[in-house]
């Protein structure tokens, strides 16, 4: 009983936990995207479903549901059919290792029963290298979508795509290098505890490890200006050109879980995680009664914003200029930083 | 020829009619290796309406609401050339106040015109922002042309021998004020995109056109403009009363769409120019001369043309003597521009297709007629 309990059932609510609330984040952060971007186009946004338009997310939803699921005469139906889910499900899956508050446990009053580590579902010794495995998944998903569905622009942006998130995967992989070796371990908890002791959020050591992942992590999950893939102006909508009903918001889905999952790693690897802010200054201990998940969906929401931001404020790149900065600038840079994060960890702590 | 595994194979990309940067109905067939541009092969024809046959078979002053149906962005200035061509058959003038709100409102309309395509252009480049400024401005204008005439985009505003209406009350307020937030608003749009990195790589050195291909192909407007040439109808050839205004025409130097963009970003400040001084200076008098309620030019023809928001808008008409006229030709700008496309995009990549049309500012109701 206990170790169905303790193996079985507690991780099964957690896990359903964390997927409800994600969704709901997920579909949220499309509310919030056309709300935020339109207050800074001087426009409203959605206004008419539910007060202030907040029932948007959900109409839109059950819209796409409803909606006819085309399946184009030459296309490769089961690969045509696959595509979306192979790349929703890693977006989701790296959630089981992203730690959204402190550790420790906490008794369930009437149970008698104290549930360990409440806040995250796991956590693994090889955490980041498990993240960045699976997420590289995804790419598979759009590749495949825009190959099998047999037409010309879905495979241009399929193409795209897959340059692009295969080239600054490396970048992405070396910005985050300084941070692991300073912590010293790969486990996400453990980073943000090295945080903690460190005394500092590793973003005041690694702050060019930290712009370098977050201008990759944005090519990544291909949101501007290095939309590409889907820029609607050249390739109408690029890899899920097409795609109609449910599939579509599939990839609509697993690309605004990526952008989650950009912001809660950067959150995590240099931004503290559930930390307060300066938790090594005693003076600002009284910041303690706010919850730890409060100040990681705090610092995440930043980031979205940032993201929503920039989709607001600037053009988009062009498929070679986009290469040659993340080749030519990018990944040297973020090269040398490992080096040079290196050679003074070597010499600081002999 | 061998086929070996390391030929690079082209592939024919259709873009268009519906596409959602084309700006309408053209279609682009493009020959492509990879991302790169081989061929580009305009299509058009889609919104074909037989504008000039129509003309035949209507009076001189009945046809006037079918033009503002061809360039509809900017149907002030097609009314303007046709109603100057008409005019000069008949040999009568526009009162000088008659052409002073004449130029007011056709300097206004080039804003708009400008506006729409600095919207258009950015969103194509991926500047969403922009787009929601420019149309932010562009009502303002709008809301000028309906409490003068009641309508907004297809006005019909002018009538042969001057104006219908006599200007409302509030008419130079209203455009005193707009020109004094315009120029904030010009900034505004500016700082999103004149220094922006991604907004120059996106567009310097794309799309060159040089003067002599240009001059060659025949394009005019702000388009030659940013190639080098100074040639504005208005200074070189004045009609209406250009002559009385004091403006410059900016001139680019290298030709490509960032040129482009500064030369349009600096008429819209001329044409703000242009229209303070008009409205404090408007003219007493009549607003319409002496042309008869039918109106019958002699027999013989004539060419008036003059400098459309993009580019050389010209009539050719015949008259055979009757109340409708023998021929109608229209020379406008959009169709001789988009000449230039093929050789434009040639050796680019696919998204500067895009940058390229949105550059050339084309609007195909003009294109198909």
């Amino acid at each position: 009983m206990e170790f169905l309990l303790q193996y079985v059932a507690v991780p099964m609510i957690k896990i359903l936990v964390v997927f409800m609330t994600l969704s709901l984040v997920v579909a949220y952060l499309t509310f919030m995207e056309r709300k935020i971007i339109a207050f800074m186009q001087v426009r409203l946004g959605p206004m008419r479903v539910g007060p202030y338009g907040l029932l948007q997310p959900i109409a839109d939803g059950l819209k796409l549901m409803l909606k006819e699921d085309i399946v184009p005469a030459g296309a490769d139906r089961l690969i045509f059919m696959m595509a979306p889910i192979i790349t929703l499900i890693p977006a989701f899956i790296v959630f089981s290792v992203i730690p959204f508050g402190p550790p420790g446990s906490i008794a369930i009053p009437g149970l008698g029963y104290e549930v360990e580590n409440p806040f995250y579902i796991t956590d693994i010794n090889i955490g980041v290298l498990f993240i960045l495995s699976v997420s590289s998944i995804g790419i598979l998903g759009v590749i495949l979508g825009g190959w099998a569905s047999n037409s010309k622009y879905p495979m241009l942006g399929a193409l795209r795509s897959a340059a692009q998130m295969v080239s600054y995967e490396v970048a992405l992989g070396f910005s985050i290098m300084g941070v692991l070796i300073l912590a010293g371990t790969l486990s996400l908890v453990e980073i943000v505890e090295a945080q903690r002791e460190g005394q500092f959020w590793y973003v005041f050591l690694q702050p060019v490890g930290f712009i370098l992942f977050f201008i990759c992590g944005v090519a990544e999950t291909n949101r501007a200006p290095f939309d590409l893939p889907e820029a609607e102006t050249e390739l109408v909508a690029g890899f899920h050109t097409e795609y109609s009903g449910f599939r579509f918001s599939l990839f609509f889905l697993a690309e605004y879980a990526s952008m989650i999952v950009i912001a809660s790693m950067a959150t995590t690897l240099f931004w503290g995680g559930w930390l307060r802010p300066f938790p090594s200054v005693e003076a600002l201990a009284f910041l303690d009664f706010v919850p730890g998940v409060a100040w990681f969906s705090l610092k995440v929401g930043t980031f979205l914003y940032f993201y929503l931001w920039f989709r607001a404020s600037w053009p988009r790149y062009r498929y070679d200029q986009l290469m040659s900065l993340g080749w030519r600038y990018l990944l040297p840079l973020a090269i040398a930083n490992v080096i040079v994060t290196a050679i003074l960890v070597l010499v600081v702590k002999g | 020829m061998e086929n070996t595994l390391f030929d690079s194979s082209e592939i024919t990309v259709s873009m268009g009619p519906q596409h959602p940067s084309t700006h309408g109905v053209l279609q682009v067939k493009l020959k492509l290796d990879g991302e790169k541009v081989i061929d580009a092969e305009c299509v058009i024809g889609y919104l074909h309406r037989g504008v000039e046959k129509l003309g035949e078979n209507q009076t001189y002053g009945q046809f006037v609401p079918t033009l503002d149906r061809m360039d509809y962005i900017a149907a002030v200035s097609n009314c303007l050339g046709y109603c100057e061509a008409i005019e000069k058959m008949l040999r009568v003038e526009a009162p000088p106040r008659a052409q002073y709100i004449r130029v007011i409102l056709t300097e206004l309309n080039r804003i708009t015109s400008h506006l729409l395509w600095l919207g258009t252009h950015a969103l194509d480049i991926g500047a969403m922002t922009v787009f929601l400024y420019a149309f932010r401005e562009r009502e303002e204008i709008l809301k000028i042309f309906e409490n003068y005439c009641g309508a907004r985009l297809t006005t019909h505003v002018f009538r042969i021998g001057g104006l219908e209406y006599e200007i409302y009350d509030g008419f130079e307020d209203q455009i005193r004020a707009f020109i004094k937030d315009f120029p904030k608003k010009i900034a505004e749009y500016e700082q999103l995109l004149t220094q922006n990195r991604i907004w120059i790589g996106r567009t310097r050195g794309v799309g060159v056109l040089t003067r002599e291909e240009a001059i060659n192909i025949g394009v005019t407007g702000p388009c030659l403009r940013a190639s080098g040439l100074d040639w504005d109808i208005r200074k070189s050839n004045p009609y209406a009363c250009y002559s009385e205004f004091d403006f410059d025409v900016p001139v680019g130097e290298y030709g490509d769409t960032y040129d482009r963009y500064l030369v349009r970003m600096e008429e819209m400040r001329q044409s703000m120019r242009i229209v303070s001084q008009a409205v404090e200076n408007i003219p007493d008098g009549p607003i319409r001369a002496k042309v008869g309620k039918i109106i019958k030019p002699p027999v013989g023809d004539v060419y008036h043309s003059i400098e459309a928001p993009k580019g050389e808008l010209g009539y050719y008409i015949v008259s055979d003597g009757s109340t409708r006229p023998y021929r109608i030709r229209v020379r406008p700008p959009s169709f001789v521009n988009l000449q230039a496309l093929k050789q434009m995009v040639k050796g680019h990549m696919v998204a500067d297709v895009v940058a390229v049309i949105g550059t050339l500012d084309i609007v195909l109701g003009e294109i198909d007629r």
